[in-house]
């Protein structure tokens, strides 16, 4: 059963690289990167099944036992996250299938999309510190791939910049890697927290601990996304939807997984940290989007406005805020996706991107319109989408903790969440419509279908929450009391 | 010996970073590479320099010198090696596509 964790890592490598050779067959392409993603899907459910009636499943490689051997974990926090990733970029395809354009997909769009996934997976599965960074790099090439390829004068530049940015990320993320070996001489995650345990998380360790902070909150958006916005507006639509569900979502599971299992125990420096700067995050990023002119502007604001409330979560620190940021989470990967994907087709239909100069959508296209409202209600959190119940617990945890004034910030900026995007709901939905009827560019059904592939999610997300909740509460159990995760690893 | 290799690592690392913060492009990504130089010898250095024999059972019984370093750099310079070859191409890419190498005209302008 074990053997199985590896599959989200090696089947979208080894399909990559056999759709390299399939370059001219686009349609089996298309249909060889969807079976592979329905696939690891499925065995995601069953490996999640697995795990929380058996507990938390490893996998060492080559038989080397934990702490020497570099090993895979996969525990229910991690498992949703794979699957919700995989989710997503399933029903991204549809949209790519239809919207991506043939030149695309003559440059290796598909095998870029897998490796992209195989490095999420990877990150989220991993057990060892430096596998972590390794899978970082999978997933960083394969995204410095995609938000380039087009070519587009105004691409490159901000690919470069993009490029250079997490260069210089990984660099940190090796001092940092460095630093923490010298002092702790391990790597195993489960290891390090046992050793960091030992030695009481003295103010050394705490200096290695703040440096991954810097370095995961680059990678996250937290604070330090000043590099986000730029490059987040100029690839494809598509790319887009799925940079804005998992890249940023791996820099905060990255940050969640060491500051609940290896570095939990200075909270009062570390997580006073996180949650100063999640509180600015909100502030600034709720300040993007109402300042924001053009639909992508305000769209890459509110990923920044979602990694802070996220982050909140991981700096009030009760189980009740875990709970809701790991809601939360799965939330966000599914709605941003799909709001990237709106924002693009809307650019696609007007041939505008600017609020004021669109207008009347949702004359010509009614199913559309309404697919936008409701992703705008559940970005809100109005119940009973998907954003409600990571809102309120999150909420119910600041509360517990005393933490009012993230309780206050994170909850006005539900209220701009909504102001945004009813924005350009009003200006650009309703009122006379711009676009005459013989112009009327129609929306192509794969569209169509991962619209309303995604809406539905977002629906059951929110309405059958209880289906999910045992396995968010499980996971939300093991980041609580890291001892669970400790044992299975290096007791088991 | 391991003052010696933290010294050469901040003198490596200084220029790195004096190279990054220039405007000329090439001489950004020089300066990443000689970066990731720094840190390939730090981790070098923090995982203790040699101090035992071969790490293999049969060849002696200890103590072992630390081999795990080895693996992280070599591991490291795989990566640093890839993301460099990729920064070049895509420098050049932006270079023959904007027209310029420097990263003050990159900025570009903000309604574009």
């Amino acid at each position: 059963m074990n053997n199985l964790i590896v599959l989200p890592l090696i089947i979208p490598i080894i399909t990559a690289v056999i759709l390299v050779f399939l370059r001219e067959q686009i349609v089996l392409q298309r249909i060889i990167s969807l079976i592979t993603m329905i696939f690891i899907t499925i065995i995601t459910v069953l490996l999640l099944n697995n795990v929380h009636t058996e507990g938390i499943i490893r996998l060492d490689f080559s038989g080397w036992l934990p702490p020497f051997g570099i090993l895979f974990v996969a525990d229910s926090f991690a498992l949703l996250l794979v699957l919700t990733a995989s989710v997503v970029t399933t029903f991204c395809l549809f949209y790519a299938f239809s919207m991506i354009g043939e030149r695309h997909e003559r440059m290796f769009f598909y095998p870029f999309v897998l490796f992209l996934i195989a490095g999420v997976n990877g990150s989220f599965l991993t057990g060892d510190i430096f596998n972590l960074f390794v899978c970082f790099e999978v997933m960083l090439l394969a995204s410095y791939v995609l938000i380039a390829l087009g070519g587009e004068r105004r691409q490159l530049r901000e690919s470069l910049k993009y490029v250079l940015i997490n260069v210089v990320a990984s660099w940190m993320f090796l001092i940092a890697l460095a630093f923490l070996y010298g002092t702790v001489k391990t790597l195993n995650m489960a290891h390090i927290a046992v050793r960091v345990a030992e030695a009481g998380q003295d103010p050394l360790l705490t200096t290695v601990a703040i440096l991954f902070l810097i370095v995961f909150s680059l990678k996250a958006g937290l604070l330090l996304f000043f590099w986000l916005p730029g490059s987040y507006e100029v690839p494809p639509t598509v790319v887009q939807a799925l940079f804005a569900a998992l890249l940023t979502k791996v820099g905060i599971y990255a940050l969640i997984r060491t500051f609940t299992l290896m570095f939990p125990l200075n909270q009062d420096i570390t997580h006073t940290i996180i949650g100063v700067m999640a509180g600015l995050t909100l502030i600034l990023g709720c300040m993007g989007a109402l300042a924001g002119r053009d639909i992508y502007s305000i769209a890459t604001y509110n990923v920044i406005i979602g990694v802070g409330f996220i982050l909140i979560g991981l700096a009030v620190g009760t189980e009740a805020a875990m709970t809701g940021a790991i809601y939360y989470l799965i939330h966000d990967m599914l709605a941003k996706a799909l709001l990237f994907l709106l924002v693009g087709m809307m650019f696609y239909v007007s041939g505008e991107s600017v609020v004021k100069k669109m207008s009347g959508l949702i004359q010509n296209y009614p199913l559309f319109g309404w697919i936008y409202f409701l992703v705008l209600l559940a970005l809100a959190g109005i119940p009973p989408l998907s954003g409600f119940v990571g809102k309120v617990l999150i909420g119910q945890g600041a509360i517990e903790n005393g933490s009012y004034m993230l309780l206050a910030l994170g909850f006005a900026s539900s209220i701009i969440i909504l102001y945004s995007l009813l924005r350009i709901f009003l200006a650009s939905f309703f009122g006379e419509t711009t676009i005459s009827f013989e112009d009327k560019k129609p929306i192509p059904k794969g569209a169509y279908v991962s619209f309303i592939l995604l809406a539905v999610s977002i629906i059951y997300v929110g309405v059958g929450a209880e289906t999910i909740a045992v396995f968010v509460k499980d996971a939300a159990k093991t980041l609580m009391n890291p001892s669970i995760y400790i044992d299975a690893i290096l007791k088991g | 010996m391991e003052s010696l290799m933290m010294i050469l690592v901040g003198v490596l690392v200084a220029v790195g970073t004096y190279l990054v913060l220039s405007r000329n492009l090439i001489r950004v990504i020089l300066g990443t590479a000689v970066l990731s130089h720094a840190v390939h010898l730090l981790i070098l250095t923090m995982g203790g320099l040699k101090k035992g024999a071969v790490p293999l059972l049969s060849q002696s019984d200890g103590p072992f010198t630390d081999a795990l370093p080895q693996a992280l750099i070599l591991t490291a310079i795989v990566i640093s090696f890839a993301t460099t070859a990729f920064l070049l191409v895509l420098a050049y890419r932006t270079f023959k596509t904007n027209g310029s190498d420097d990263l003050q005209e990159l900025r570009g302008m903000p309604d574009e």
